[in-house]
């Protein structure tokens, strides 16, 4: 058998126009000649379910911060006696990690002591701790929201003379930036603070199931451990109370007003205002794709999107449709899951352990479908909303042509180009940055947009026997049955059929709607397949619209397989190239029972 | 006053004794709703009316009396020449219009003239050797008609008096005169496809799935091992087809002109093709699911798909049996005594479960 291998990161052509992109990040984060040795010798994945774009100078952040912190907690809070942390890197644009494992087994052994007695001290205190993490959370984006950035004043106020106050308002821009920089880290460490253990306690719970019974599906696994009321169906929960409020009060006729402020404009003064100025704090911080790039919408920034939802839903009742979820029956039906599969173990030992471990899943479950509204959504739109706000100040003072454009300054570039600012205007002269940064920006957009064009590899590197590492498989999805996916995808046309995760049951044939970015999320006609290289969980009101859904990445407990399954649509994630092998209106077969899309034009 | 026949619907638990293993099965089947096809039992009490034959009865004897035990050419003439007496005399007349009647009650229920039905022996357990004896002689398929029907029930009578069953019963000391056995007559299946389904996997005992074996037409195919079926397994709490391996089936059993049911090649657009769609192999599943809670353990069964009954209501229970492989095994503890839930999930982190099929595969190539 001939030698398989992904290609080196060294090796891979990349695309034209994009040189220079290694510029666009901090120095450590692209692959480089002073790591090459250890950066060929490993197995890279790219991971497209949380960066299935290349990344801007600034949104890079969110990338560096969030792989360190998970890293962090292995390697250095909990001491996972098998892994230490993901490694991370830029390869134009696209991000691409490498699980690092301990590999002496001494090492390993003398890890298991202290990691049962940091891990248990989390999971025997859960709850405790998890009252303390949602109250840590709030004190936190308070603290963010009381951040405001606005132009340097012409001159002092009064006050700071007349209070001796001794400083000015440059000092003062460039400690909030930084306190807003060391909030986002701190969110982060929060984060991950613990996402490791609940996996570590769903996947024990995982594996005891597989030993138990080796054929049963992963989602009846997946089912058994999801709550039935999570925060993460709130925004859309809220906005059924709020088409439902609509009816109630005879005002759905406004919902036709062409634009939201002509909606809002009607609907002044009215009880419907109230209600919905009480549900979109905090449930509409919710952003239409992951919550990791600037550019996807946030519902309260735009509300137009929230209220063609609203429009959707209003439109179902006047039909006569109920669109509550039917709580009683997800909990019914959890309950009869669980009562069945304990029914058929083999021992009463058996089934008490089986209890004892669905128990701890269940009580670190909360925290781990719960937080990505907290952190993805919540806490992700007000920092996207105070950069804006910095960049309106670059707008002002002629560094930025648009708000957006702070983007693409790397974070701590930012501080350059404060200090710059602050500079001038305690001077009294001119800033460099006027000239500097909108040249820099336009080069830096060309730069993107040529990384834009770049088909990502999967993988890069060598590729590994067997994957060990416990998050790679639970968080990325990344097996050796997925790896040798790849691997023989690369070999010709396969034949007109994709393998993925079998992420939700059922069958469904129709037209693809291929959609890469959120915005494009309007143009799904009902009875339609969404082909997109992930789905977000903001996008569940178009579940009611589409048939089945097929993505690029992701595996089964990916946040858009958990919403598919909720919506009972057939669901292959993972397939790695649904979204460049198969065009719009192809027609298509999406079996999420097996796996498998086969195009059948 | 005696009952000749019983309906399977009407079936109860004492009734056992007058109907056989067989039809008390079926009885019970429908009772627990499971879809066996509809038909009536030819209970023990119309057996016995030929003993009310003094002629019959004495040359039955005699000839019995007369056989060499030892020597299978004489067993297999008195079987034979016993057999004959029993086939050619006439049935009592009360039998005979009881069975008749409840045929055609049978034809107008299921809406066919001459409805074909299969008639089956179905035995009180002490009377023959074991349960797999009885079956595998006496069973006419395609029966259609009135005559036809009493006829093949005096030919299930008669099977009570094959060679094997006779020195069987001679051995163990058994009274030829006092035994009985009642008849099962059940309308026949015409399945588009058939097999068998065990409500665990056969492979490896995983008691939370039903393992499908399934081909075309007639269920022989797959029963005889004539061809290699097609494969599904299903999730028995989600219906979830967790598994499907479609083979290529080159031979069925077909019904031809002259209701007989004989063995042609699958037409070459049939060959890989599924023999059950999704519904029917989640219908297949639901059913089998439905025989294990009733009969509280593994079971075994054999159904078909009747090409006659309406779409989505058209898969049948034939049988089911305990099943007797993995239910005999000890069964396998999947928790480690003394392991704490940390010490669990250690391992868990040291050896995560997608790897161990995994590494074992790899392990296993190298021999």
């Amino acid at each position: 058998m001939a030698e398989r291998r992904f290609p080196s990161p060294f090796e891979v052509e990349g695309p034209a126009g994009s040189e220079g992109w290694e510029e666009l990040y901090t120095y450590s984060l692209p692959f480089s000649e002073d790591r090459r040795s250890y950066e060929e010798s490993v197995f890279w994945f790219q991971d497209g379910i949380h960066w299935p774009d290349p990344l801007t100078p600034w949104d890079a952040t969110w990338y560096e911060y969030a792989i360190a912190s998970l890293s962090q907690y292995n390697t250095r809070h909990y001491l996972i006696p098998p892994a230490l942390g993901i490694d991370y890197r830029v390869l134009y644009g696209y991000a691409y990690l490498t699980p690092v494992p301990v590999t002496d087994p001494a090492e390993i052994e003398a890890r298991v002591p202290q990691f049962m007695e940091r891990a248990g001290f989390y999971f025997m205190n859960w709850n405790d701790l998890y009252d303390r993490w949602v109250a840590k959370i709030k004190d936190l984006i308070a603290e963010m929201e009381a951040i405001t950035f606005e132009p340097l004043p012409e001159k002092e106020e009064m006050e700071v003379i007349t209070e001796g106050r001794g400083m000015g308002s440059g000092l003062r821009i460039q400690e909030d930036y930084r306190r807003l920089l060391n909030l986002a880290l701190k969110l982060w460490q929060y984060h991950f603070e613990f996402l490791n253990l609940g996996y570590a306690a769903y996947l024990d719970f995982f594996g005891f199931c597989k030993e138990a019974f080796p054929n049963i599906p992963d989602l009846a696994i997946a089912k058994m451990v999801a709550g039935v009321e999570v925060d993460l169906f709130r925004p859309d929960e809220e906005l059924k109370k709020l088409a439902e409020k609509a009816v109630e009060l005879g005002v759905e006729d406004a919902f036709d007003a062409p634009s939201a402020g002509d909606v809002f404009a009607r609907l002044e003064g009215t009880p419907w205002m109230d209600a919905w100025n009480e549900a979109k704090y905090p449930w509409f911080n919710f952003s239409t794709g992951g919550g990791f790039y600037h550019q996807d919408k946030i519902w309260i920034d735009h509300p137009e999107i929230p209220l063609g939802y609203i429009k959707n839903y209003i439109a179902k009742i006047k039909a006569g449709e109920d669109i509550h979820r039917p709580l009683e029956e997800l909990r019914a039906e959890r309950d009869r899951v669980v009562a069945e599969y304990e029914a058929l173990l083999a021992t009463d030992e058996d089934r008490e352990a089986f209890r004892q471990k669905l128990g701890l899943a269940r009580t670190v479950f909360p925290y781990v479908e719960n937080h990505n509204f907290y952190v993805e959504h919540w806490s992700h739109s007000v920092v996207f909303r105070k950069m804006r706000e910095l960049g309106n100040v670059f707008v002002k003072e002629g560094f930025l042509e648009s708000t957006d454009d702070v983007f693409y300054i790397k974070r701590d570039e930012i501080n350059e180009a404060l200090w710059d600012m602050y500079s001038a205007w305690a001077v009294g002269t001119s800033p460099r940055g006027t000239e500097y940064w909108p040249r820099e920006i336009a080069r830096r957009k060309r730069i993107l947009d040529a990384c834009k064009q770049w088909n990502a590899p999967p993988a890069l590197g060598e590729p590994p026997e067997v994957v060990t590492e416990p998050f790679t498989i639970m968080l990325w999805g990344i097996t050796s049955d997925s790896i040798n996916m790849w691997l023989g995808a690369g070999d010709g046309d396969g034949g007109g059929d994709l393998n993925g995760f079998a992420a939700s049951p059922g069958v469904a044939e129709g037209p693809a709607r291929v959609i890469l970015s959120p915005d494009q999320i309007g143009d799904l006609q009902p009875g339609e397949i969404l082909v997109a290289p992930i789905t977000a969980p903001s996008w569940a009101p178009v579940f009611g619209k589409i048939s089945a859904a097929v993505t690029d990445i992701g595996g089964m407990m990916s946040h858009a397989a958990i919403v598919c399954r909720e919506y009972g649509l057939p669901a292959v994630t993972g397939t790695a190239f649904a979204t460049t092998t198969i065009e719009n209106g192809t027609r298509i077969r999406v079996d999420g029972s097996t796996g498998t899309v086969t195009i059948l034009d | 006053m005696r009952e000749f026949v019983l309906w399977f619907d009407q079936y109860r638990e004492s009734d056992k004794p007058r109907v056989g293993g067989k039809c008390a099965s079926l009885g019970e089947l429908i009772a627990a709703e499971l879809p066996v096809p509809p038909g009536f039992a030819v209970t023990v009490e119309a057996y016995d009316t030929l003993r009310d034959d003094t002629e019959l009865r004495s040359n039955v004897r005699k000839a019995l009396a007369e056989v060499d035990l030892d020597d299978p050419d004489s067993l297999e003439l008195t079987s034979r020449y016993v057999r004959d007496l029993i086939e050619a005399s006439p049935m009592n007349p009360e039998v005979e219009r009881a069975v008749k009647a409840s045929y055609r009650e049978l034809c107008a229920a299921c809406g066919v003239e001459d409805v074909p039905v299969a008639v089956r022996s179905s035995a009180t357990a002490e009377d023959l050797p074991d349960a797999s004896f009885a079956g595998q002689q006496d069973t006419f398929l395609w029966v259609r008609g009135e005559d036809a029907v009493a006829r093949a029930v005096q030919r299930c009578w008669s099977s009570l008096f094959t060679a094997r069953a006779i020195s069987y019963r001679h051995e163990t000391g058994h009274d030829h005169e006092i035994i009985s056995m009642a008849v099962a007559v059940q309308k026949m299946v015409h399945p588009k496809a058939a097999g068998v389904a065990f409500t665990l996997n056969p492979t490896d005992g995983d008691r939370s799935q039903i393992a499908i074996d399934s081909s075309w037409g007639f269920g022989e195919a797959v029963v005889s091992g004539e061809v290699t079926p097609d494969n599904f397994l299903v999730d028995k709490v989600l219906f979830e087809i967790t598994r499907r391996t479609i083979s290529p089936k080159a031979i069925e059993y077909v019904l031809n002109g002259s209701d007989s049911v004989e063995k042609a090649p699958v037409p070459d657009d049939r060959r890989l093709a599924p023999s059950l769609t999704d519904h029917e192999i989640v219908a297949v599943a639901k059913m089998a699911k439905r025989a294990e809670r009733h009969y509280g353990r593994p079971q075994d069964i054999e159904w078909a798909l009747d090409r006659d009954l309406p779409e989505g209501d058209n898969v049948v229970l034939l049988q089911s049996r305990p099943e007797t492989v993995w239910s005999r095994k000890a069964p396998r503890p999947v928790a480690r005594p003394g392991q704490g839930l940390l010490d669990g999930i250690v391992s868990t982190l040291l050896s995560p479960v997608h790897t161990r099929d995994r590494l074992a595969t790899t392990e296993g190539s190298d021999m």
